[in-house]
């Protein structure tokens, strides 16, 4: 958590991160930047997963319905917050040469995605008979 | 870009996650504008549809602009963390616009 708001700073503020390191290879670069733009894909999915929920599953009751979207939709913004953070590690990490980091958020996201999807299928099934 | 061509055509691969990644938030936005909408044309839904609606402007300039940076040179600077974050930031203001509406 502190080493995300460390990396907050560096959002907004392009110069900083071109101080440390050399540039690297511009299509490592652009590779990055296609990950983040697919991380960036996800988290839409998701927010429209939330919107769908709303929309197509209306004969749920309404603590059911916003739980789900709302649970989708904090996966959104998870993800698209995670997926600038990532990236803008990823770069620095090039430029100083050093590893690409390690991350357990993949795994989360699939469990989290998961959850919800069993959620969905038994939600769906009790709801609409109760 | 005829001397200096990318053999594995980098520049285009990443225009085109651009544009698919702008499809993606044109779908977010029409689910948006259709739930907003949904049960009549509400003073606060309408609020909501022109918020998505400036957002997905602002996505749009943002993808145009980095579209047009990746096609006009053969080896482009890398994207700055501010385009990045402003990107983001726009998902993440739909989801909290999807959130009001659900609400």
């Amino acid at each position: 958590m502190i080493e995300f708001l460390r990396n907050v700073r560096f959002w907004f503020t392009p110069d900083r991160v071109r101080e440390e390191g050399g540039t690297p290879d511009y299509r490592f670069s652009l590779a990055n930047e296609r990950t983040f733009l697919a991380w960036l894909r996800t988290s839409l999915a998701l927010i429209g997963g939330g919107f769908a929920v709303d929309q197509f599953l209306p004969e749920l009751r309404w603590g059911w319905r916003v739980g789900l979207a709302l649970a989708l939709l904090g996966a959104g913004v998870l993800c698209s917050l995670r997926a600038v953070n990532h990236w803008v590690r990823c770069e620095r990490a090039m430029r100083r040469g050093e590893d690409l980091p390690a991350s357990r958020f993949p795994a989360l996201l699939s469990l989290v995605v998961g959850v919800v999807a069993v959620a969905m299928v038994l939600v769906v099934l009790v709801g609409w008979k109760g | 870009m005829t001397a200096g061509r990318d053999p594995g055509l980098q520049p285009e691969r990443t225009r085109l996650a651009w544009r698919r990644t702008t499809l993606a938030y044109t779908v977010a936005t029409v689910l948006a504008l259709r739930t907003a909408l949904h049960g009549g044309a509400s003073p606060v839904g309408i609020l909501v549809c022109a918020l998505c609606f400036g957002l997905w402007l602002g996505f749009l300039r943002i993808a145009h602009h980095r579209v047009r940076a990746l096609s006009t040179s053969a080896r482009p600077a890398p994207l700055t963390p501010r385009h990045a974050a402003v990107a983001a930031l726009c998902a993440v203001a739909m989801a909290a616009c999807a959130a009001a509406i659900v609400v």
